[in-house]
């Protein structure tokens, strides 16, 4: 099925914010807003939830930790205690290190890989970009059309207050 | 929004969003110059010199090194220690100023991150060959084998190294490459020819700018920050722990972890200062790499300067006050033995020559900065051999005292890690971004309300 949706073109940060918000205000919903770099305060202004990566993260670094504590043990106590120097064998203090690189690691690999799994991105994607200007200097607000009412001239007087640049209609071919 | 009229832009020359844009993919765009073809070529004639070296050294085996029974550990440790402080300045810029949130790291964190990873690389060669049959060197992971299992022994700081540089290389890789898919996907919407869009679609993963993606992508790069602080300073710290944990006098002492972790990052942003005055005139960034940047990073230095001076003062104190008769006699004949002229070199370059920062006009003269940059990178290289080899060189049996003298290959292999690191880093100032475009453009004061940025600015910033 073919998607159609009005796109408007704005050129710097202040302006897209105040047409999201007043977009948003005056009942339409959102698609998505494409920037050339991340505009703080975009997101709270899209009403998006906050990311739930923290605790993905947390969740990955605890796996790590438990990881390298469990196979240390395992190894130096139980597998092949080795005696060296006089040492116990159970010595967790020597086993911190290793604990806490394999947290970072696990933790910081397990949150990226999360990520670009939940962003789907992956090598060789093609992108789907509604303005080729997104990537260097133009920020573009996406409203999918969803009834027979929506078109660019219900839109286009929200957005002139803001200054936009441009605004037209995009079919997605299916 | 953020920013203060009355606080000095960042960046000079009231750059439009595009502008950044051109700016920085200009080099990568136009042809490579005359300048970079040369540097390329000694480069590489350099690090064929350090192949040809390490070469002869693993056929033949480490009798090529001047190494002996007394001295085990000397030019390829010292190399090794050297690198990785090298780059932990990287991961200081691109994690530690972020969680700080200095933001005028970002026109130099691409680029001193990257400086990081080749580090890194040129640093992991010196243990491996150090092994005399690199080829076994997978026995250090712990691996289910048919030698009983015999495992590795997690004691042994040795083992927490391999952990921490590999973690270390693998994180800093990752945070580097994350921060670069915005721009790749800049490249790839401007590229014109038909393999470059091929290759930046496929190293752009896709990315099209979507705010629900950059919220994402902004929380993941808080939190790699959030881990690679811990991590740049765990990496060090356990580096002096192959030190510190063992009985020789001069390396068994406690300072060692912040001591080495100081160090690093003092001479890792001397190198960064090296690179950045050279590349910033070459590639014409100078309005991105600002006098001010150079002068912020100066403070570093002296900060991290000062932080190695006073480690050297207390490690001379605590070998009077400690009343060791053998921690006494090592730091003696440091100061005063044969290799007094290595001690010497390493307190006028990492002590004394950096004292001129102080002066506020020195800081911000770029030949000044420069040369000094040079005397702290040649300090922090004698820093280390002076560690390792007077606390070697004299051990506990007046018989066995030796001299340790490098050989032409250690040399060749010191050189040719050199010829390594320039090598990648100018294929990466070719093909890379050099600045982060995507972050640039979020420091601009570019289509900000100026109005209501006076209103806040004395909340925000």
């Amino acid at each position: 099925m073919d998607r159609p949706f009005i796109i408007g073109v704005f050129t710097n940060e202040h302006d897209i914010l105040g047409a999201v918000e007043e977009t948003r205000s005056s009942g339409y919903d959102i698609y998505d807003v494409y920037t050339p770099y991340a505009v703080h305060g975009l997101d709270e202004a899209m009403g998006l939830k906050p990311s739930r990566l923290t605790y993905v993260c947390f969740l990955f670094a605890l796996l790590g930790l438990l990881t390298a504590i469990i196979t240390q043990f395992w190894i130096g106590s139980i597998d092949w205690p080795l005696n060296v120097g006089g040492k116990p064998f159970n010595s967790l203090p020597a086993y911190l290190p290793v604990a806490f690189e394999l947290t970072v690691l696990f933790g910081g690999l397990g949150v990226v890989f999360v990520m670009l799994l939940r962003s789907k991105l992956y090598p060789g994607k093609k992108e789907r970009s509604f303005h080729p200007g997104v990537t260097d200097d133009r920020f573009v607000l996406v409203i999918e059309v969803t009834d027979a009412v929506m078109d660019e001239e219900v839109v286009r007087p929200l957005w002139e207050n803001h200054s936009v640049e441009e605004v037209k209609r995009i079919v997605e071919m299916a | 929004m953020r920013f203060s009229i009355l606080r000095k832009p960042l960046i000079h020359g009231d750059k439009s969003l595009a502008q950044v844009t051109n700016d920085v993919a200009r080099p990568l765009e136009a042809g490579p110059t005359t300048l970079w073809w040369s540097a390329f070529i000694i480069s590489v004639a350099v690090l064929i010199l350090g192949v040809v070296a390490v070469t002869y050294e693993i056929m033949t085996g480490i009798g090529t090194w001047g190494l002996n029974k007394t001295v085990g550990w000397a030019f390829d440790i010292t190399n090794f220690v050297f690198w990785v402080g090298i780059g932990h300045a990287g991961t200081l810029i691109s994690a530690i100023l972020f969680l700080f949130r200095q933001r005028w790291r970002t026109s130099i964190n691409r680029s001193a991150e990257a400086m990081t990873i080749i580090a890194v690389m040129c640093a992991g060669i010196f243990p491996l060959i150090h092994l005399g049959r690199p080829w076994l060197f997978f026995w250090i992971a712990p691996y289910p084998n048919l030698r009983g299992s015999l495992w590795v022994n997690f004691r042994s700081p040795l083992l927490w190294d391999f952990f921490a540089i590999s973690t270390y290389f693998t994180i800093s890789l990752v945070f580097w490459y994350i921060g670069l898919i915005p721009d790749m996907a800049t490249l790839r919407d401007r590229a014109r020819s038909k393999i470059k869009k091929v290759v930046y679609r496929l190293m752009s993963f896709g990315w099209n700018g979507s705010t629900r993606t950059w919220q994402r992508y902004e929380v993941v790069y808080l939190l790699l920050a959030a881990l690679a602080t811990p991590l740049v300073l765990s990496v060090h710290s356990i580096v002096s722990m192959d030190f510190a944990t063992s009985v020789i006098p001069g390396w068994h002492s406690t300072i060692f972890p912040p001591y080495f972790v100081a160090g690093a990052v003092f001479s890792g942003f001397a190198m960064v200062l090296t690179l950045m005055i050279i590349a910033r005139k070459v590639l014409r960034y100078e309005e991105y790499i600002t006098i001010d940047h150079i002068e912020k990073m100066c403070k570093i230095v002296l900060v991290t300067g000062g932080i190695v001076a006073l480690s050297y003062g207390i490690e001379m104190f605590m070998a009077w006050y400690s009343v060791n008769e053998y921690e006494r006699f090592v730091f003696i004949n440091r100061a005063l033995g044969p290799y007094a002229w290595a001690f010497w070199i390493m307190v006028a370059c990492n002590v004394a020559i950096p004292q001129l920062l102080w002066i506020k006009k020195l800081r911000r003269s770029l030949v000044t900065v420069f040369i000094i940059s040079i005397f702290i990178n040649i300090g922090m290289w004698f820093e280390r051999f002076v560690i390792i080899v007077t606390s070697l060189h004299r051990d506990f049996l007046p018989s066995s005292w030796v001299m340790y003298k490098p050989t032409i290959i250690e040399i060749a292999t010191l050189a040719g890690s050199f010829g390594l690191f320039f090598t990648l880093f100018l294929l990466f100032a070719r093909f890379i971004p050099f600045i982060a475009m995507g972050e640039v453009k979020g420091v601009l004061n570019y289509g900000r309300n100026t109005k209501k940025s006076v209103s806040l600015s004395t909340k925000t910033d």
